[in-house]
């Protein structure tokens, strides 16, 4: 492998020469920082010299502990009961907060909470904010992934033929991708308007009055699948031409050859499309696994994190502390758990996805 | 090659300066005004006026808009590069005067003894910024609301108090002529809600963080005064009088258009709804057991720390504190004037003056938010805890959360040097 670079390959070397400069200068550098940054308390404004504080930066935002409460009991040791006879519990609030027998809970909070036997069991996060972001970047990426690639697989075979007028719908599937995503955030947030938005007013309108508007940015339950929903819309256009790629380089003897033999439309599609998409396919999910992960214009256009945390993401998060809250080791802290999650997942996929001998 | 390029710049910079008598030394100025045409046309105003006037100084202005401003000085500042003269957002300049971007003041004290007091930017006991003129909130509603409603009308003397304002929010729901009783502005994100808002909460007996250490928010944020606050604050959406989520269109014609009973709304607005409606009202804050108050300090100028000129810089901001230039600004944006006698020259802040009722408010109502350098991050702190209470979290976690998180940023920066 490594001869094969090094090898008289200098015209390589020189073609490659100025982007791999301004990838090293732009995007490894800053990321070498990033890490080494972690491990500080550096902020973006400060007069205080810069320590180095080890993992506490990690320890602070991935820090989780359980809790199972004990019910209240009184002098003689009985469980005190409410009206319905439940036990009665104390708060977390005040179990956690200024207890100096359970030091370790201090600065925690609720993140959930289940009843396993008899008493209610409260897993506690340093971090919940962070906590909640991970998981909504994981909802997403888990819909947006497949949903996105499967329907720019179905764009892409509905293109791919020689109509007229074929190049009209390409453009159309294609112009949101050339959009840029800060303006198409905005015009989705007049869409997905509570009251007047075009929307509500459709379901309306389809349903003679009888759909309940929705403030779909405004509400916990809703936010999060209306960015989804969103955001499948945008980039789908960009992998239909992908996937249209792939599909121009099945050689058409191939499908010559299956006509000849009288296969069905799906067995086309089954035998001879899909084996050849398998590299695209690979592509594919790789790509969008990685720019779900990146989730970040949308939620600042459209939400900012909220309703009640439902539409938290680890980069808006990254770049609110970073930036908005001038904590740069913490923010740096993300980028680097970010990264630690991307690569991981991208090494199980070519795992999963490598060609088998 | 960069290198050679300075040294002959600096060559030629000091060769020019003191090459003639007449040479006037550049200071450079940085303001947040770009996009805004009247707000521009001012800013060059005072400067090519105290550009003629005197032979030392020469100022040269670069603008930027006022979403990027702030974001500029920060990366200006990381890479040595500020102008002389800045402007600062009235509760950022702790902020940067600690992180050493700015330096004291040094301006004749007379000459602002009869300024608003929020215009003024003292931190750690030194004047580090002065504003031309302040912004402050009022409860917009108009006299027919009132009369329909039954409702007395407050006085600066007599604000409502919360009983008395509750019972006005109670009537115009139940009025039915409004979609919602009151229009708080919710769909104003960002700073809106600690300035608009914290007032409330210090009424209230809370506060955002301790102003008598500045080292904790403990039992401020999150004591029994906050407490009734936030379970008030949540009250107001759960009841159905304001929207916790608000279109941004509501909140720009909302009110003018009938939707809304009363507004929660600055200055700045004001000249829109005098517009719309001849019998508009602007009432003082109500009084919610701690005195009534409103948010207070807006844009100010300062001298960046790195200045080589601050004596010249100094000179400009003096220059700039004129009565004209203030009631300029006034007329030209509907900013409150920062003194009495250039109010008098303005068209709505002179006695008798459609919205002389702002200065009177920021003259007696208005209260700084905390004056600390972790303000900054305070601010987004509060911010997200009102708007998670709003939308139904529990307002103990919510406050406790909020407090700890800033306990931690304080502990982080080594208490912000207090």
């Amino acid at each position: 492998m490594a001869s094969k670079f090094t090898r008289s390959n200098r015209i390589g070397w020189l073609m490659a020469g100025p982007a791999a400069l301004l990838i090293a200068v732009f995007v490894v550098l800053p990321f070498i920082f990033a890490i080494g940054l972690s491990f500080t308390n550096q902020r973006l404004i400060s007069p205080n010299p810069t320590e180095f504080v080890g993992l506490a930066n990690y320890e602070q935002l991935l820090g989780i502990g359980m809790l199972t409460l004990e019910p209240e009991r009184d002098a003689s040791g009985a469980v005190l009961r409410d009206a319905d006879g439940a036990p009665k519990y104390p708060t977390l609030r005040s179990v956690t907060r200024n207890n100096p027998d359970l030091p370790q809970f201090a600065g925690m909070r609720e993140w959930f909470s289940f009843q396993l036997g008899e008493h209610p069991t409260y897993v506690l996060a340093r971090d919940v904010v962070f906590m909640k972001a991970i998981v909504n970047t994981f909802i997403f990426v888990l819909v947006v992934a497949p949903v996105q690639a499967g329907l720019a697989l179905v764009l892409a075979l509905l293109i791919n033929q020689r109509l007229r007028g074929i190049n009209l719908f390409r453009a159309i599937y294609f112009m949101p991708v050339v959009v840029s995503i800060v303006v198409v955030s905005l015009l989705w947030r007049f869409i997905y308007d509570g009251s007047s938005g075009l929307l509500n007013n459709l379901l309306g309108a389809l349903s003679f009055g009888a759909f309940p508007k929705i403030d779909w940015l405004g509400n916990p339950s809703t936010a999060l699948g209306a960015i989804i929903a969103m955001s499948i819309w945008q980039a789908v256009g960009f992998h239909m031409v992908i996937w249209l790629s792939g599909l121009q380089t099945i050689s058409p003897s191939l499908y010559e050859a299956a006509a000849i033999e009288g296969s069905s439309k799906w067995q086309v599609f089954r035998y001879v499309t899909w084996p050849g998409l398998r590299n695209t396919a690979v592509l594919i999910l790789i790509v969008i696994t990685m720019q779900a992960f990146a989730l970040f214009s949308q939620i600042d256009v459209m939400t900012g994190g909220g309703p009640l945390d439902s539409t938290q993401t680890i980069v808006f998060q990254a770049v609110e502390r970073g930036y908005g809250k001038q904590d740069i080791s913490g923010g740096s802290t993300i980028s680097v758990i970010l990264f630690v999650i991307v690569f991981s997942i991208s090494l199980i996929q070519r795992y999963l996805t490598r060609e088998k001998q | 090659m960069s290198k050679l390029l300075f040294v002959t710049g600096v060559l030629l910079s000091t060769a020019l300066s003191s090459g003639g008598a007449l040479a006037q030394t550049t200071l450079t100025m940085w303001y947040h005004g770009a996009g805004n045409e009247v707000e521009q046309k001012l800013v060059n105003q005072i400067i090519s006026d105290f550009n003629t006037s005197q032979a030392d100084w020469k100022v040269e202005l670069q603008s930027f808009p006022q979403a990027a401003y702030n974001d500029s000085v920060v990366a200006g500042a990381l890479a040595g590069n500020l102008p002389d003269i800045l402007d600062v957002d009235g509760p950022v300049m702790p902020n940067w005067a600690w992180a050493g971007y700015m330096q004291p003041l040094k301006i004749d004290e007379t000459k602002i003894a009869s300024f608003l007091p929020g215009t003024k930017g003292v931190w750690n006991g030194q004047l580090y910024s002065i504003g031309l003129w302040d912004a402050a909130v009022s409860l917009v509603t108009r006299q027919s609301t009132l009369d329909a409603l039954g409702l007395r009308t407050p006085t600066l003397e007599q604000p409502w108090t919360k009983d008395e304002f509750m019972a006005a929010l109670d009537k115009a729901k139940a009025s039915g002529t409004f979609e919602y009783a009151l229009d708080l502005g919710t769909a104003w994100t960002g700073e809106w809600y600690p300035y608009a808002y914290s007032p409330l909460l210090q009424s209230f007996g809370g506060d955002i963080v301790d102003r008598s250490t500045y080292k904790t928010a403990e039992g401020k944020l999150n004591g029994d005064a906050a407490l009734a606050f936030g379970e008030w604050w949540q009250g107001l959406f759960t009841a159905g009088y304001a929207q916790a989520t608000q279109d941004p269109a509501d909140r720009d014609a909302g009110f003018n258009s009938g939707k809304y009973a009363f507004s929660w709304n600055g200055n700045w607005a004001a000249i829109g709804t005098l517009a719309a409606y001849d019998d508009v009202l602007f009432l003082p804050a109500p009084d919610f057991g701690n005195g009534p108050k409103i948010g207070a300090a807006s844009w100010q100028f300062g001298v960046s720390a790195k200045s080589a000129h601050p004596d010249g810089a100094a000179k400009f901001i003096e220059f700039a504190l004129q009565d004209k230039y203030l009631a300029a600004f006034s007329d030209g944006i509907g900013l409150i004037p920062a003194t009495a006698s250039a109010a008098a020259l303005t068209e709505n802040y002179k006695p008798g003056g459609k919205l002389a009722v702002f200065f009177d408010l920021s003259a007696k109502q208005a209260l700084l938010r905390p004056v600390t350098p972790g303000y900054v991050v305070e601010a987004k702190v509060f911010e997200k805890a009102l708007a998670d209470i709003a939308n139904g979290a529990s307002v103990a976690d919510t406050l406790d959360a909020a407090v700890d998180e800033i306990d931690a940023d304080i502990e982080k920066n080594g208490n912000y040097g207090f």
